[in-house]
């Protein structure tokens, strides 16, 4: 399978200055194939969901790419003109946002909005954009009535099935999900991601899916990328991170999980906070609060990318240098 | 309410230096008029010269020195007015709306009763009733003209940080009334209403210089507004003196504009929506 | 997955109706306390209108007359208070606003009835002249800030808002002075007075042009002043709308930026205007009575001054009772536009 984007080395500041004041991400690498779900987790500032943007193109104004590259589907996405990113929007790759009572237009019926945006991408009948939305309602398993229904008319869940019919209705290669299912309640959210995932089976779109919650990933993504402080400090296939982190903030995330079986343990919250990313200090970003913390190393040089197994990548020094590959 | 962003807005400061130097003219009036304002031992309706900056009106007066001097009563009836329709609006918007019950009741439909009235109309016709003349009958009905709106806005803000917890958990440690209101409730809703009280600054200058200009005022009183009175009834626009006619007015819409200025950048610091990137 | 939670259409039609109905039965309670309000006014001020009544005629007719005439003005001194107040709110209701002091005996209803018109074109045409300008340049100057690139801000917008605030703090009667002067006077662009010329009549061509041409220099003054508001008010509102989930995820499904401005934001900005009515209202009522003062147009507000100047009580009262109603109705429609225009009013109905 090739890829379906390619991010190297990208960066993305925040800000009116030059340079700008926060770097939100740094110097991030990440793969997506066809098919294939790429989970991207960390708190809020770790710029998750900043990468997802520049991902496909829909920074805005005062956030910017300041270097590196994002190949969707073998083209540049950043320096793809506005209209070219217009085009690529809802037909190559397409959004779903958190499904908040405000992410529809409140004022139009919700079928305009399935009418409007497969108008700007070519559906000009009617009938065929009423007949197309009605096959991305089904595929949501939405009543189709509600087509004619207002968006405050909709429950949470109802609605967050909307939206991902919406992104679907013109079949794109790609799809960015950002914390779609976090205002829902766990049994609604369970039903919305295994219509996902059959729908990822049927269609054979690629999936982002970022969110703050990685016991959720572990469940459905291929493979999980942690994000810290606008780094990408640990990236494995989802099984080998749960069952093996390597980075200290995975396993102190692991730690923080209760399992639902087996014995009761004692959960270990982080101590400390996040960097003032205006502020961050030199070397690791991690190191005031990593357990693993050397002095002289961690809080001098920058922690270096390993690669280990093959599969899997640490930005750490416990893991030594580049070429290392033990377990 | 933060200070450090009213000084690095730039509206509000434009707003605050205009009104500044305006303020400045009306306390040092009596030593910045070259001659007395009301003296009428001057040719009438001369045009600009080195001896009258800004000529002279139908009466032998020096316009320059009635301009400077006029700065005084719009800027005084324009605060006082202020003061008094904030204080109004504390009582029968903040405390009314904080405290609830009957007390709410009485005081919305007094408000609304208010609101119903159209507010030009009746200054005139209040004005015209009493008979005019003095300033304080002029602030007292533009006072009880111009109250009841924001009177409106700021009980519903009210009502709305009432229920909010801080201010529950003090009730509860059973302070007065009044006492939660000044120290809790006001102190953020600060914002608005300092808005507010520029808004009614705007109202009250306005409102003054336009019951003047039909005569309502006291005729001998300088201030801009009865120089307009003066102006049309010395038909200055048949004589072209268009000096006369121009530059009380526009000190007025100066004041207004700062005014504005300010009431909506207060306004802007208050709601984050519409704030500028900083 | 769970039950439906959609209303159907008809409950929320009746919802809406229902709405209405309740603000009708509003209006009617805030128009009797207008009325009375109305009423109760002239009798608190200083001055007996009886007395300056007498003083204007005595002498000139028979005491029958006089009588008589003290009916016509409400005065009736047998019946009382009360009974004045009851007459008042019959009279009122049949539309009789009783009889004019100094145009004697002109009535009050018919020399509204003659003046009302002019003022009504007048604020028609203004109002919603001023609208569309104001709010066009406000959504116009709100979406360049909200797209802006990398400048901290549009110039469009910064220059705007100033702009917007002047022309509110513009009074109405200077700016009618100096576009008298200007304009009129030395330019002779425009008439410098009056409605209509004298001696044409109104519904021939001629007339015509001469009624519009009178109603020029008023009108681009009374639109000047009132689209201060609707600019501002207007940028505001399509900021905070900018600032929505839905426009940021209307621009990710790919939407030309026109689509988005126009079928997004500003169709969700210019909502709230309705209640913004009210104050955009008073200000061109206001605006509109010095206006017409300056340009000595034949409106309503004119006849304000000069009952005012002549201590017409019954004009005066007249007068003010047609202000308020006017504006009362005005509110009322407004309000009843915006529950059929919002989708999300469900007032009623149940989910």
């Amino acid at each position: 399978m090739s890829a379906l984007l390619e991010i190297r080395g990208l960066t993305v500041g925040y800000g009116w200055s030059s340079p700008p004041a926060v770097t939100a991400v740094r110097d991030v690498d990440l793969t997506v194939r066809a098919g294939e779900v790429v989970g991207v987790a960390g708190e809020s500032g770790s710029g998750k969901s900043t990468l997802a943007f520049a991902a496909i193109g829909l920074l805005d104004p005062p956030a910017r790419v300041l270097s590196g590259s994002v190949r969707f589907d073998g083209t540049e996405v950043t320096t793809m003109s506005r209209e070219e990113l217009r085009q690529m929007h809802f037909q190559s790759a397409s959004m779903v946002f958190q499904a908040s009572m405000n992410v529809l237009n409140p004022v139009t019926r919700i079928e305009s909005q399935f009418r409007d945006a497969m108008a700007a991408h070519g559906v000009s009948s009617r009938d065929e954009a009423r007949r197309r939305a009605e096959e991305a309602f089904d595929l949501v398993k939405v009543p189709r009535r509600y087509l004619d229904a207002y968006p405050h008319q909709l429950s949470g869940g109802m609605r967050q099935r909307a939206v991902i019919a919406l992104a679907l209705v013109m079949r794109p290669k790609l799809l960015v999900l950002d914390e779609p299912t976090t205002a829902l309640d766990v049994v609604v959210e369970r039903a919305i991601l295994q219509s996902l995932n059959e729908l990822r089976g049927e269609l054979g779109f690629g999936v982002i899916f970022i969110t703050h919650d990685l016991s959720l990933l572990v469940e459905i993504a291929d493979r999980i990328a942690i994000m810290y402080a606008g780094r990408l400090v640990e990236e494995a296939p989802a099984r080998e991170l749960y069952e093996n982190p390597k980075h200290p903030y995975t396993v102190a995330l692991m730690g923080a999980f209760p399992p639902l079986a087996g014995e009761r343990q004692r959960l270990s919250g982080i101590p400390g906070q996040p960097p003032d990313l205006r502020d961050l200090p030199p070397g690791c970003p991690y190191a005031p609060r990593c357990p693993s913390f050397m002095p002289g190393v961690c809080d001098v040089i920058d922690p270096p990318e390993v690669i280990i197994d093959g599969s899997r990548r640490v930005l750490c020094h416990l893991y030594g240098s580049v070429e290392a590959s033990r377990d | 309410m933060n200070w450090r962003e009213i000084r690095h807005n730039r509206r509000a400061m434009a707003g605050a230096s205009i009104l500044a130097v305006f303020f400045v003219v009306a306390i040092f009036a009596p030593l910045l008029v070259p001659y007395s304002p009301t003296a009428v031992r001057f040719t009438p309706d001369l045009p600009p010269s080195g001896y009258h900056w800004l000529g002279t009106t139908i009466n032998g007066q020096d316009i320059f020195s009635q301009v400077i001097w006029g700065t005084r009563a719009s800027l005084f009836v324009g605060f006082v007015c202020a003061t008094l329709i904030s204080l109004i609006q504390l009582v029968m918007g903040v405390f009314a709306g904080y405290v609830g019950g009957l007390v709410d009741t009485v005081a919305s439909a007094i408000t609304n009763v208010f609101l119903v009235l159209p507010a030009l109309p009746l200054l005139i016709i209040l004005a015209a009733y009493l008979q005019g003349g003095s300033v304080f009958v002029l602030i007292a009905v533009i006072v009880v003209t111009g109250w009841a709106w924001g009177a409106k806005v700021l009980r519903a803000q009210a009502i709305a940080l009432r229920e909010r917890p801080f201010v529950q958990a003090s009730r509860v440690s059973g302070e007065s009334r009044w006492h939660i209101v000044l120290t809790h409730i006001v102190p953020n809703m600060l914002g608005i209403i300092v808005s507010n009280f520029f808004g009614a600054a705007l109202f009250a200058v306005l409102a003054e210089a336009g019951l003047e200009f039909i005569g309502l005022g006291n005729i001998n009183d300088v201030t801009w507004g009865t120089m307009l009175y003066w102006a049309q009834e010395g038909n200055a626009i048949l004589l072209g003196e268009w000096v006369w006619l121009l530059v009380p007015g526009l000190c007025l819409a100066l004041v207004g504009t700062s005014l504005g200025l300010l009431n909506f950048a207060v306004d802007e610091i208050a709601n984050p929506r519409l704030r500028r990137e900083s | 997955m769970g039950r439906s939670h959609a209303v159907s259409e008809a409950n929320e039609n009746g919802g809406r109706v229902r709405y209405l109905l309740k603000r009708s039965g509003a209006l009617v309670v805030t128009l009797w306390i207008a009325i009375t309000v109305n009423f109760v006014l002239p009798r608190l001020m200083p001055g007996n209108p009886v007395e300056t009544m007498f003083a204007r005629y005595q002498g000139k007719v028979s005491p029958t007359a006089m009588h008589a005439m003290q009916l016509d003005f409400g005065l009736n001194t047998k019946t009382g208070e009360l009974g004045q107040y009851v007459d008042y709110l019959r009279n009122v209701v049949s539309g009789n606003l009783g009889v004019s002091f100094s145009y004697y005996p002109a009535r009050v209803s018919t020399l509204i009835g003659e003046t009302l018109p002019w003022t009504l074109g007048l604020v028609g045409f203004a109002t919603i002249l001023a609208f569309l300008l104001g709010t066009g340049l406000g959504m116009f100057a709100a979406w360049r800030r909200g797209t802006a690139g990398w400048k901290r801000g549009s110039i469009a917008d910064s220059g705007l808002v100033p702009f917007g605030l002047l022309l509110g703090a513009l009074p109405s009667f200077w700016i009618s002075l100096i576009l008298l002067y200007f304009v009129a006077f030395r330019l002779g662009w425009f008439p410098v007075g009056g409605g209509v010329a004298a001696g044409v009549g109104l519904l021939t061509g001629p007339g015509f042009v001469s009624l519009i041409n009178h109603a020029a220099l008023p009108a681009i003054t009374l639109t000047l002043i009132s689209m201060g508001l609707w600019i501002l008010l207007m940028r505001n509102n399509m900021l905070s709308v900018l600032g929505e989930d839905y426009v940021k995820f209307a621009r990710s499904k790919g939407l030309h930026d026109r689509t988005v401005a126009v079928h997004y934001a500003a169709r969700n900005a210019v909502l709230p205007v309705f209640a913004q009515l009210a104050l955009a209202l008073g200000i061109v009522v206001g605006g509109q009575v010095f206006i017409e003062i300056v340009f000595s147009y034949p409106g309503i507000g004119y006849l304000l001054l000069n009952a005012v100047e002549n201590q017409d009580y019954p004009l005066i009262q007249g007068i003010f009772l047609i202000f308020t109603v006017a504006l009362l109705l005005a509110n009322f429609l407004a309000d009843a536009f915006y529950v059929l225009v919002d989708p999300r009013v469900r007032v009623g109905a149940r989910q």
